[in-house]
């Protein structure tokens, strides 16, 4: 790969130890995936927050790249393992909330925007169509590819956190216009009603077009938060990170439809409903935002939940980012939602909090959700905002 | 043989090897360097000290960080040889200075062997292998 003078430099060590490790990063991907050259790079998405999943090593690393690493774009951050305000609420231990923080401290020293959310898209880190970025978080890069038309490959959290102190990426993959081009056609041949069909849709395309970019016809609406949700879900069941919807999402007019042809019909999303779901009844834990509550899906839980009252064998968690929460606040959503029993988790996840052992149970609208939770050892049911806020106030399935 | 750097080293150390893809996240206990991924070829060895020799990686990028919390520990692998690298491998090695070579024929390299990596090179120094 060519790299530049001042590149070279970097490499040597000569502007520290953090970008110095970054360039062996970046340079060695590159190498591996025969990039031509580093391109500039608009935004990044870290991921890897969660002191769950990085445990003392990965801290013990941040806290070493913080001494002299700062991020040269701007660089926002994915969920963290707990509320950063709230922990003590949602049960997290005292050792666990000490961690976190001290991540979370090493990632602000770096200059990071500490905003913990899979949606920066909608907090205030959105790239404009065609632009280069290097983010982190599946479903985050998935939108980003797909609903907004930016170019960005799946990196994982240390070659995000590189691109960052470096301002650039190996321009392979995703990058490049001719990896971009669909390959397998899906026509959608059923209506979808609610938000879980749309995970439901992402799991049938993600097992049956695994690895392959998927052109779709027959979509007739999504909002922004059904293409979020199913952004997550097509990607976690095996898709690459990008898909086109025919009138719906940005580019597709530059693409012919691709030869390879898989129809999805009614029958197929009740079968991934079924592989999706697990035989149960009693619904410990109810969690709404998988991907991130918008501030829209927060104030139709709050419309649904208004004067009722969630069951006392069952917790529900509305999880979102801090900024929306604070707009949930202001609408008065945040006060009907806790009147209610309910509880905000904002900063954090159901994929990345230190769930196991807690809940044998959990509903969602979330496929992805559904994933992470069998990780952590619940049985799981998916279904719309309504029929999750009913589980909630019942305390079962229905 | 001569493969790819990943990351530059030298080091001299029994080769463990499997033909099977390896996930440090999950599949591997960090704390005792053992192979715990079921069904395993691997499963119930230890990778500590080894130079480690598997096709790719595969799994979570948190494996990156699974690599460096071994090395910390003193449970990583002395050396990685992947027939192709991939990125949560070749990050974990880069951030936990493991030597790392990629791009090698390993169905040549036997478990037990005596292997050398010296940046991009590798050697079998069996007495009965030249």
């Amino acid at each position: 790969m060519y790299l530049t003078k001042e590149e070279n430099s970097m490499l040597k060590g000569e502007n520290g130890y953090a970008v110095k490790k970054s360039m062996e990063i970046l340079a060695a991907l590159g190498r591996i995936y025969n990039a031509e050259k580093l391109i500039d790079v608009g935004s990044v998405q870290v991921s890897g927050v969660s002191y769950h999943n990085l445990g003392d090593a990965g801290l013990e690393f941040l806290e070493e790249l913080a001494k002299d690493g700062k991020v040269k774009v701007l660089t926002t951050l994915n969920p963290a393992g707990m509320d950063l305000e709230n922990w003590k609420n949602l049960g997290i231990s005292e050792d666990f909330a000490k961690k976190q923080k001290l991540v979370i401290k090493a990632f602000e020293k770096m200059g990071i925007v500490t905003s913990c959310t899979c949606t920066p898209y909608l907090i205030g880190n959105l790239p404009r169509y065609g632009e280069h970025i290097a983010w982190s978080e599946s479903s985050a890069v998935t939108f980003a590819n797909s609903v907004i038309g930016a170019k960005t490959n799946r990196e994982g959290g240390p070659s995000a956190l590189a691109a960052a102190f470096v301002g650039k990426t190996p321009y392979y993959g995703l990058h490049l216009d001719e990896n971009r081009v669909p390959n397998i056609h899906i026509h959608i041949d059923t209506s979808l009603k609610k938000i879980s069909d749309f995970g439901a849709l992402g799991y049938c395309i993600g097992k049956k077009a695994e690895n392959k970019i998927p052109y779709l016809t027959g979509m007739k609406e999504a909002d922004v938060d059904e293409l979020k949700s199913f952004s997550a879900s097509i990607v976690t069941y095996g898709s690459k990170p990008l898909y086109y919807i025919k009138g719906i999402t940005p580019g597709y007019e530059k693409y012919q439809i691709p030869a390879e042809k898989i129809i999805i019909e009614q029958k197929d999303l009740q079968e991934a409903y079924s592989k999706i779901n697990d035989q149960v009844t009693d619904i410990e834990l109810v969690c709404i935002g998988c991907p991130h509550c918008s501030i829209k899906e927060i104030s139709q839980i709050a419309q649904l939940l208004n004067k009722k009252q969630i069951s006392p064998k069952t917790e529900f968690w509305v999880a979102s980012s801090r900024a929306a929460k604070q707009l949930s606040d202001i609408r008065g959503y945040t006060k009907i939602i806790e009147r209610a029993g309910g509880k905000f988790a904002c900063d954090t996840c159901m994929a990345v909090a230190p769930l196991k052992g807690r809940f044998k149970s959990v509903a969602t609208t979330s496929a992805k959700g559904c994933y992470y939770s069998r990780h952590n050892k619940m049985l799981t049911k998916m279904g719309s905002i309504k029929e999750c806020v009913d589980a909630a106030v019942t305390g079962k399935w229905k | 043989m001569k493969g790819r750097i990943i990351m530059k080293g030298k080091i001299q150390d029994v080769a463990l090897v499997t033909s099977e893809p390896i996930s440090f996240y999950g599949g591997v206990d960090p704390n005792t360097g053992t192979l715990i991924e079921k069904g395993h070829e691997l499963q119930g060895k230890s990778v500590k000290g080894k130079i480690l020799v598997f096709p790719t990686g595969k799994g979570s990028t948190v494996g990156s960080y699974t690599l460096y919390r071994m090395k910390k520990s003193g449970t990583a692998p002395a050396g990685i040889i992947n027939r192709e690298c991939g990125t949560v491998i070749a990050v974990g090695a880069i951030i936990s200075e493991i030597p790392c070579v990629d791009l090698i024929d390993i169905s040549k390299i036997k478990t037990g062997d005596l292997i050398r990596v010296e940046n991009e090179k590798v050697s079998i120094l069996n007495p009965d292998k030249k």
